[in-house]
């Protein structure tokens, strides 16, 4: 049996931070939750925010068709070589969790075809509580929730809840519709995460993403603040060409 | 070295991350067409599709395993496939246990072949190079080239029909002498020439695969 050394080689399989030619990748963001709380309008939202100054690519998860790319699509929040739908064979938390190869593949294609990228957003499937991405196919992960899928969800806690980077509490526009308590929501998830940021967030009016985007570039200023060397700007400049369709 | 039943148990497991999971295996078309609806029709669908379509991948997994060139196997299994979107899965997942076997078990022959088809080899082909880095046997190969044929579509249609799981994975205990037949054939063939390897496929599977492909809602990717 051929094993050459107890630790794998990240190159040939995972998440390694660096491309085959030794630039930096694209940072890979994770956005999961549960179905319905704002997933796609997050993505569709962020992609609005940041694709002027970013050279971005999104990766959808969809549990039984191909909706979520379609509405990012349809939307033309990108133009479409830069949005690929992974298939899960029923399982989202699967193909983001326990068997990363379709995505790490998307992700990789992405960086292939349309890249230099700056950041790739992969949305996983809506699922359960206890889905999370692997640090294998992600640097940082988000968990939607929203305020009509019950104020007790931060009380609940699970791996998404209590460990994303970021916890976005969605659609609080609609907190006096349904009686969700948002203080209380703060407070549950401040019990559950620590430290652990929360951003309550409405698409429906001002700020909407804004404090999300900020996050994310924050996080893509820690990313690429670790390079070694950053991107020389004529390349990054013909990166962005491709976003104003 | 000579890898034994550990290693093989590792690299059949339906865990192994290769992608796998995502694929019923054409059990989604013949779910929706009503030819599985119980314990029974699946095994009858699994026997099928292993006699013919799964004797073709054991033997090109056993060939592989054994060192014939695994580009020679590649063309033969493009050869052994009509189906265009047959082709395209195969060579999806090819890419996909690619990607698990450098990692699990790396060598210079995963190397050679991801360099020759960065886009993915066929499956089965890939199957058999990862046995030989993992220190397999052609007929282990062929055993989980065999396994994998039946194990995907039985998890596919539990998911699929609700069916009692305990009975699905019965009907992959009762297909195990079959699984062992399948296997020592595709081993024997192995040791001959790529060109008179198998060739056995399933029409059926064939058509049901391309509609499926152009299915616009469905739970699996093939």
């Amino acid at each position: 049996m051929h094993l050459d050394h107890s630790t794998t080689y990240p190159e040939r399989h995972s998440a390694s931070a660096v491309r085959a030619d030794g630039s930096r990748r694209a940072l890979r963001v994770g956005l999961g939750g549960p179905v319905g709380s704002g997933k796609t309008a997050t993505v569709a939202a962020l992609c609005r925010a940041l694709r002027d100054r970013l050279s971005l690519a999104v990766v959808t998860n969809d549990i039984y068709t191909r909706e979520d790319a379609a509405f990012l699509l349809r939307e033309a929040v990108l133009p479409p070589e830069r949005i690929t739908a992974v298939e899960t064979g029923a399982c989202p938390h699967t193909a983001i969790r326990d068997d990363i190869s379709a995505n790490l593949e998307a992700v990789e294609d992405l960086e292939d075809e349309v890249g230099p990228l700056d950041l790739v957003l992969v949305e996983s499937g809506g699922d359960n509580l206890t889905a999370t991405f692997s640090k294998g196919l992600v640097d940082e992960q988000i968990f939607v929730i929203d305020v009509a899928g019950g104020d007790d969800i931060p009380r609940k806690g699970g791996p998404g809840v209590s460990t994303a980077d970021l916890l976005i509490v969605n659609k609080t526009d609609l907190a006096p519709f349904v009686g969700s308590d948002l203080e209380g929501m703060a407070r549950d998830a401040r019990q559950q995460r620590g430290e652990l940021p929360v951003s309550f967030q409405s698409l429906r009016g001002e700020p909407g993403v804004e404090p999300v985007a900020d996050w994310v570039r924050a996080r893509l200023a820690d990313w690429t603040g670790a390079a070694d060397a950053p991107r020389p700007e004529p390349e990054r400049a013909a990166a962005h060409a491709g976003h104003q369709a | 070295m000579r890898a034994g039943a550990a290693t093989l148990l590792v690299l059949a497991d339906g865990r192994f991350p290769a992608g796998g999971h995502a694929h019923s295996s054409g059990a989604e078309a013949a779910v929706k067409a009503g030819r599985i609806r119980d314990a029974a029709s699946l095994h009858r669908f699994c026997a099928g599709r292993l006699h013919t379509a799964g004797l073709t991948a054991a033997a090109l997994a056993a060939a592989a395993a054994a060192g014939t060139d695994p580009l020679a196997l590649d063309e033969a299994a493009d050869a052994r496939t009509s189906s265009p979107a047959l082709r395209r899965t195969a060579r999806r997942l090819g890419r996909q246990m690619m990607r698990a076997a450098r990692a699990t078990w790396p060598g210079p022959g995963l190397d050679a072949l991801a360099a020759a088809r960065p886009k993915g080899a066929h499956q089965p082909v890939v199957l058999g190079l990862a046995a030989r880095s993992a220190g397999l046997t052609p007929l282990d190969a062929a055993h989980a080239a065999a396994y994998e044929n039946v194990s995907g579509p039985a998890t596919a249609v539990v998911r699929l029909l609700g069916l009692d799981p305990f009975d699905a994975t019965a009907v992959l205990a009762r297909l195990a002498p079959d699984m062992e037949e399948v296997a020592r054939r595709a081993e024997e063939a192995a040791r001959g020439p790529v060109e008179d390897l198998p060739a056995a496929s399933a029409p059926l599977l064939e058509i049901t695969a391309e509609q499926h492909a152009a299915w616009p809602v469905r739970l699996f990717a093939s």
